[in-house]
């Protein structure tokens, strides 16, 4: 078999999958939601103290809904034995990494960008810079979502890998934070803004190119033992 | 020439090789580190001349900086061996690896908790949310990740290549600490000692400052020789060769 064919089955797999998990999908997006509104309650309601804490805040959000979700990556495979027999199989094992963490994007990062308006409504973020976190959102969860399949494959085996998985990726999560937020920032200050957002698309794009096969090895270790 | 390379070393995929070596060179490196310790602390907190601007508090330029240097040079140190363990299947780097690991979260601490230190009487604050300082926090968040990934691990062989993974991904954040002064520009001052310029320091704070490093450099491969030595031990109890170790001390107690 080519390869095309034998991606787009694991595709389809994946988001059938996904689509029968609705319930975990709509956790991350109550959390985001959640951890949205508790700022102004335990911080401050001045709308405008809010509009300048509020790409932080979303995206402060955003990252731990995306955490949240990423425990569950390859934990049913792992469990029932299906990720064995994919990493035995024809398809190279980076595709099939890329695959669903793609579908992980697809299903969690995407939709988390696409609720981040409503949510930047209620911090009072102008709507001009909307827009440019919509962008930074898109191409940040899926550098997250990239960065967190190795911390996701690395604690597969673990009974109660939740809370080691936290403490392994975020001080990755760092420089994509910095670079997200530092864009949205410096477009509500008027400041150009075009530097931070290539970095962050520079991060997105190296990660893309070497985090699944870091997962793949990661795997590997899993499912061996 | 290259067949003696390769026996040289296949010598370090043996545990007991090391295990027998590494006793004199421990020795002999805790002591050499002691001493020149000793003398350069001495030197420098007592007699190297008071700085221009920040009277005696720059003094502590003589621990701060090793134990950042030694914070990042034992982290890359734990990126190549885990990567020389993953290629090559040489358990004892990861053995090393493993036991760098308390050594440099100590170290990042130390350089942490000396930092604080002379921020306050120097730019009147504890901490600031400085690049350096930032990332300086988040290497000893690394440390401790790869720790804990090794005692979650059931298996101390997937322990050792899931942290050799982790440390390789995360050598993403030695070039941000070294360069975060230099970009962001902040409250941190820029590197003092640079190998293409004049050291703009005194000759006697440059001395005291330089065996002070060497020292720590010294310290810590002893310490970690140490700890290696206990892990092999550890590791390595079902062989013949540890269990009669083991016996001789305890027959010679």
């Amino acid at each position: 078999m080519t390869l095309l064919p034998l991606l787009s089955s694991v595709f389809r797999r994946e988001m059938q999958l996904a689509y029968r998990r609705r319930s975990d999908l709509a956790n991350p997006l109550l959390f985001f939601l959640i951890v949205v509104v508790l700022f102004p309650l335990g911080v401050t309601p001045d709308m405008a103290k809010l509009a300048e804490m509020a790409p932080g805040v979303l995206w402060v959000g955003a990252l731990l809904a995306n955490l949240l979700s990423l425990d569950l990556l390859f934990r049913s495979d792992y469990e029932d034995g299906s990720l064995e027999q994919m990493l035995l199989a024809a398809l190279p094992p980076t595709s099939l990494v890329v695959c669903k963490v793609g579908v992980h994007w697809l299903v969690t990062g995407l939709p988390l960008t696409v609720m981040a308006p409503l949510l930047s409504v209620m911090l009072g973020l102008p709507g001009s810079a909307l827009p440019l976190l919509m962008l930074t959102l898109a191409l940040g969860t899926l550098s997250l979502s990239l960065i967190g399949g190795i911390g996701a494959a690395l604690t597969v085996g673990l009974q109660k890998g939740g809370l080691l998985l936290t403490l392994l990726i975020m001080p990755l999560f760092v420089p994509v934070i910095i670079f997200g937020t530092g864009a949205v920032q410096a477009q509500v200050a008027g400041l150009p803004w075009l530097a931070q957002l290539a970095m962050l698309a520079a991060m997105t794009t190296g990660s893309l190119a070497l985090a699944p096969l870091l997962t793949v090895a990661a795997l590997r270790i899993a499912v061996g033992d | 020439m290259w067949q003696a390379f390769v026996r040289w070393f296949h010598k370090w995929s043996s545990p007991k090789w090391f295990y027998t070596m590494s006793q004199p060179w421990s020795f002999w490196l805790g002591w050499a580190a002691t001493l020149i310790i000793a003398t350069a602390l001495v030197w420098g907190l007592l007699f190297a001349p008071v700085e221009r601007l920040q009277g005696n508090s720059y003094r502590i330029i003589f621990i701060h900086v090793p134990s950042a240097f030694l914070s990042q040079a034992i982290y890359a140190a734990i990126a190549v061996l885990g990567l020389v363990g993953l290629v090559w299947k040489m358990k004892l780097a990861f053995f090393v690896a493993k036991q760098c690991i308390p050594v440099g979260a100590s170290m990042a601490l130390l350089a942490l908790v000396t930092g604080a230190i002379w921020g306050k009487p120097t730019w009147g604050t504890w901490w600031e949310w400085d690049a350096r300082l930032t990332s300086m926090l988040v290497l000893l968040l690394l440390y401790l990740g790869l720790w804990a990934l090794h005692n979650a691990m059931e298996r101390p062989e997937s322990g050792d290549r899931a942290a050799a993974i982790l440390a390789l991904v995360g050598v993403v954040n030695l070039p941000i600490i070294k360069f975060s002064v230099e970009w962001w520009n902040t409250l941190h001052q820029p590197a003092t000692l640079k190998f293409t310029e004049a050291p703009p320091m005194h000759t006697s704070m440059l001395i005291p400052f330089l065996m002070a490093i060497l020292g720590f450099y010294l310290a810590s491969m002893a310490w970690v020789l140490m700890r290696t030595r206990l892990e092999i031990l550890q590791r390595e109890r079902k062989s013949r060769w540890v269990e009669d170790e083991l016996n001789r001390f305890s027959e010679g107690q």
